[in-house]
């Protein structure tokens, strides 16, 4: 298990329509430059617009985008939730 | 000849605006050593022609996929490069055009989907855009046509920016990227378009779902509507009234029987042609791929285009993913499976699409076996429809649950990875037309070129077996199988021989042999899931190789072994 401090969690484990902002991406080089493509990347806003039944993909919105990630990836997808945030940057 | 490239994030109009700079006349190729596509056409620039290639869309210049391998190695062959960049989405679009510029193909940006960015409340400096970047921008709209001139006009002003810089990583280009961002665009406030509230309609768990089944239900719908319109008042009046009097010229030339005219005319039925019973090279044999599929691919080919212009096929394929994954697939699985409910053949053709081998097998196998094709459908909800609409759906939820059943055994059976989806949701949009007719002009064409001679050729080569009594010989040892495990009288032998030739007219020798319904059901059912009809099988032999595809028809072999004798024990 992904050991998170309290204000941190996948963005598997977020609610639809929590926003926050991305800290890091814990998988391989691979998929960070994937996502690093679509624009998710550490520092960016982004916020989870629904999760599919049985684990299946979660749509996320960042910027005007919106991108599908499978269960697994969301899974090492760590954001940092705004209404915890202790001061705006 | 110079070589203009079009390159671009995917999803942000790039295929319109190639189809607004480019003529009538496009090529749609392979990327030599891949199944990577590409469409290429040509521009008149004053006196002079230039190629202009629409390449694959790609997000970065780092590849991560072997499409995006392609988009590099394309770069190199260029001369100049029209960088698409999608107006309502600056950001993620730029991260692409400062890649481009470290590069030393001389690039001009064409600021597409311009139309769009005022309803969105967006606004771009693109005077300053143009000072930030060191080349020459222009709005486009791509789909009214808007700034093309402009840009065409402007093409020699392309050049590798004095400015240009190398960036050390992802981290400082992005950088870069938010300070332009910041000096070019301001956002204003705006209301939710009602193509907004769609988009989040057909993302939401429940409502997606709804709104899918009434997508793939209209679908079908349009599909048969069209496919069987053209059969009638196209494609049976070519051939009967224009191809069987040269046919039956030919049969009289050829003095009415021996084995030329069993090869190429067939058995005359009647005294006449009839093209589901003759099985002749030119009559059955041409009126298969042509009279019966061709219709059916037409109809197929357009609805799918204008879905995936309009941004629905992302969307179904996240909703379907989660059980596809199951199955050893992913989500984008469905569009194969989809096109195989119209013809196999160009479903399996486009399992291309999906990345991984064991992908492509578990695909390939599950249509071949699990998908019957529009013309076998049509003859099954006729012949076993008579008995009752509770057959019909014996018959199809029989193929669903060895479809079903088939992947997840397949899942764990098959090595290989399957990669999870990744993909990103464009925003609803209206179709350009002009796009969804040359793309399906394009993909019709294809078929015609990949598909007519394997079809052709298979029917050759069936019909000198079936002359020679090679069927006969299979039928004798397949005979207690039938009697014996599934409980059909001898005489079906012969139609599901025949469904190796063609399904709907093995469909319709079932329904003149008095069967009770029960036994229906069961015939209709192996039918529909043993040995896929000749071109699938041997478009299943090329895609897949000689030894998957035995893999595949022992899975086969299995597999309605299995269902042919639990629907005799159950029913």
């Amino acid at each position: 298990m992904i050991m998170h401090q309290n204000n941190q969690l996948t963005l598997a484990e977020m609610k639809t329509g929590q926003t926050g902002t991305v800290v890091g991406v814990l998988g391989g080089h691979g998929l960070i430059r994937r996502l690093d493509g679509l624009g998710i990347r550490p520092g960016k806003k982004v916020t989870k617009l629904s999760s599919t039944l049985f684990h299946g993909p979660v749509i996320l919105r960042a910027d005007s985008t919106q991108v599908a990630v499978g269960f697994g990836m969301a899974r090492k997808i760590i954001v940092e939730l705004d209404k915890y945030l202790p001061r705006t940057p | 000849m110079m070589r203009i490239l079009l390159v671009g994030n995917p999803n942000v109009g790039k295929s319109a605006l190639f189809s607004r700079l480019t003529g009538t006349h496009i090529i749609a190729s392979n990327y030599p050593g891949t199944t990577v596509g590409f469409t290429k056409g040509y521009l008149k620039l004053g006196q002079e022609q230039a190629e202009v290639i629409d390449v694959p869309g790609s997000y970065t210049l780092e590849p991560s996929s072997r499409a995006e391998e392609v988009t590099v190695e394309m770069l190199r062959e260029g001369d100049v490069v029209i960088n698409v960049v999608d107006a309502t989405n600056l950001e993620r679009n730029l991260n692409l055009t400062l890649q481009l510029l470290e590069r030393q193909t001389p690039v001009i940006v064409a600021l597409n989907l311009w139309d769009d960015t005022r309803h969105r409340g967006i606004s771009i400096d693109v005077a300053k855009l143009e000072e930030l970047l060191g080349v020459p921008v222009v709005p486009t709209a791509g789909i009214t046509g808007q700034g093309i001139r402009e840009l065409v006009g402007r093409l020699p002003e392309a050049r590798v920016p004095r400015n240009a810089r190398i960036y050390a990583n992802s981290d400082e280009r992005w950088l870069k990227v938010g300070d332009i961002v910041s000096q070019v665009q301001s956002l204003s406030h705006r209301h939710h378009t009602w193509y907004e509230r769609l988009e989040d309609a057909s993302s939401h768990p429940v409502g997606g779902i709804i709104i899918a089944l009434l997508v793939l239900f209209a679908t079908f719908w349009f599909v048969r509507f069209v496919g069987e319109g053209i059969i009638g008042y196209i494609a049976e009046p070519i051939f009967e009234g224009l191809w069987t009097p040269v046919l039956m010229k030919l049969s009289l030339a050829l003095g009415g029987g021996g084995f030329l005219h069993n090869v190429l005319i067939g058995e005359l039925v009647g005294g006449g042609i009839d093209y589901s019973q003759s099985f002749g090279l030119l009559s059955t044999g041409l009126y298969i791929p042509l009279g019966a599929v061709l219709p059916y691919i037409i109809a197929f080919y357009l609805v799918l285009g204008i879905l995936e212009d309009v941004g629905y096929l992302p969307r179904l394929a996240v909703l379907m993913d989660a059980i596809m994954h199951r199955l050893g697939l992913h989500g984008y699985a469905i569009i194969p499976t989809i096109l195989g409910f119209g013809c196999n053949v160009p479903g399996i053709m486009a399992t291309r699409i999906l990345e991984s081998r064991k992908q492509r097998f578990i695909a390939s196998t599950l249509i071949s076996i699990g998908v019957p094709c529009a013309a076998l459908q049509a003859m099954i909800i006729g012949v076993v429809g008579k008995q009752g609409v509770a057959y019909v759906a014996m018959v199809y939820g029989s193929l669903f649950i060895s479809w079903v059943v088939i992947g997840l055994i397949l899942n764990r059976a098959v090595r290989g990875f399957n990669p999870e989806l990744l993909v990103e949701i464009p925003p609803y949009r209206l179709p350009p037309w002009r796009v969804v007719g040359q793309k399906l002009w394009l993909r019709v064409s294809g078929f015609i070129r990949e598909a007519l001679p394997i079809v052709l050729g298979t029917v050759l080569v069936v019909n000198i077996l079936y002359t020679l009594g090679v069927f006969r010989a299979i039928a004798d040892i397949a005979a207690p199988v039938l009697t014996g495990l599934w409980g059909l009288p001898k005489e079906t032998i012969a139609p599901l021989v025949i469904g190796f030739l063609r399904k709907d007219a093995a469909m319709g020798m079932l329904a003149s042999l008095g069967l009770t319904a029960r036994q229906l059901v069961i015939s209709s059912t192996v039918l529909a899931m043993f040995f896929p009809c000749v071109a699938t099988f041997v478009i299943l032999a090329r895609e897949l190789g000689v030894r998957d595809l035995f893999k595949a028809i022992g899975v086969m072999l299995v597999a309605v072994l299995i269902m042919g004798s639990l629907q005799n024990l159950i029913l």
